[in-house]
């Protein structure tokens, strides 16, 4: 395996106010590292819309960022709920989110539609009652 | 555009970063759902807003925007105020209303943000 960076975060479930921080910090990180600008903002947004679906629905969870020399992989795990049909939670405009998510500009239907869009590539293993790992990698 | 015009032509207060008004912005955009602010990207420099909580300043972060309007004169938070100064980015209030605000920085040659 070729030698990589990793960025390991615990995202707080409890705290609407301050999710985001772990995105926020990867972002600096990238900084650091000097990677192209649309690169860092492609990686910042999916993991940003990834850490409020934890918080949202899960909980919270952990969340890994791997800077290799060619790609960063984001994996997100959590021990939520569960995605009950992946297809319909991938639909644009489908949100399970409560009333209350969404008089916070959030819940709808647009974060895994959104993470999608900015990966190159996006799996997700979900089983309900046990939590979903969302694993996104952005090539460069 | 300056954000300074954009603070005279909506008569906005500055809740931070008045040294900071003779940045240059090319695109703005509206809205209160955030995920829809993140779905379309592209340099856009400005955001309008009627949400007030944290998450509208961490988008602007996640989006390299420069300055959030709120309309309405809402108020953010002391803590918004903080996180928004330490990412530069500026903040005003405005009286007007959202499509208001809009319509008037669009007709004085901001542009919306180009749709990928």
């Amino acid at each position: 395996m070729s030698e990589h960076l990793n960025f390991h975060y615990n995202v707080d479930g409890e705290n609407f106010v301050s999710a985001g921080q772990a995105s926020v910090q990867v972002k600096k990180n990238l900084r650091e590292l000097g990677l192209p600008p649309e690169v860092i903002r492609r990686v910042s947004i999916a993991m940003y819309e990834g850490e409020i679906n934890m918080v949202i629905h899960a909980d919270g969870g952990v969340a890994d960022v791997d800077v290799y020399e060619d790609k960063i992989v984001i994996t997100l795990d959590d021990r939520g709920p569960g995605i009950k049909d992946v297809a319909l939670a991938m639909q644009e405009g489908y949100s399970t989110a409560t009333d209350s998510v969404r008089s916070l500009g959030f819940g709808a239907g647009m974060g895994l539609p959104n993470m999608k869009r900015y990966t190159d590539d996006m799996r997700i293993d979900t089983t309900v009652g046990v939590g979903t790992k969302i694993t996104m990698t952005i090539n460069f | 555009m300056k954000i300074r015009e954009i603070q005279q032509l909506l008569d906005a207060e500055v809740l931070c970063l008045e040294d900071q008004l003779d940045v240059d912005v090319h695109s703005a955009c509206g809205s209160d759902m955030m995920s829809d602010v993140l779905a379309y990207v592209k340099d856009q420099a400005v955001l309008l807003t009627g949400l007030v909580n944290s998450q509208v300043i961490r988008t602007a972060q996640m989006m390299d925007m420069v300055c959030v309007v709120f309309v309405r004169s809402k108020r953010p938070t002391p803590e918004m105020i903080e996180i928004a100064k330490e990412s530069s980015i500026v903040l005003l209030a405005s009286p007007k209303r959202m499509y208001e605000a809009c319509g008037t920085l669009y007709l004085n040659g901001l542009n919306g943000a180009v749709h990928e």
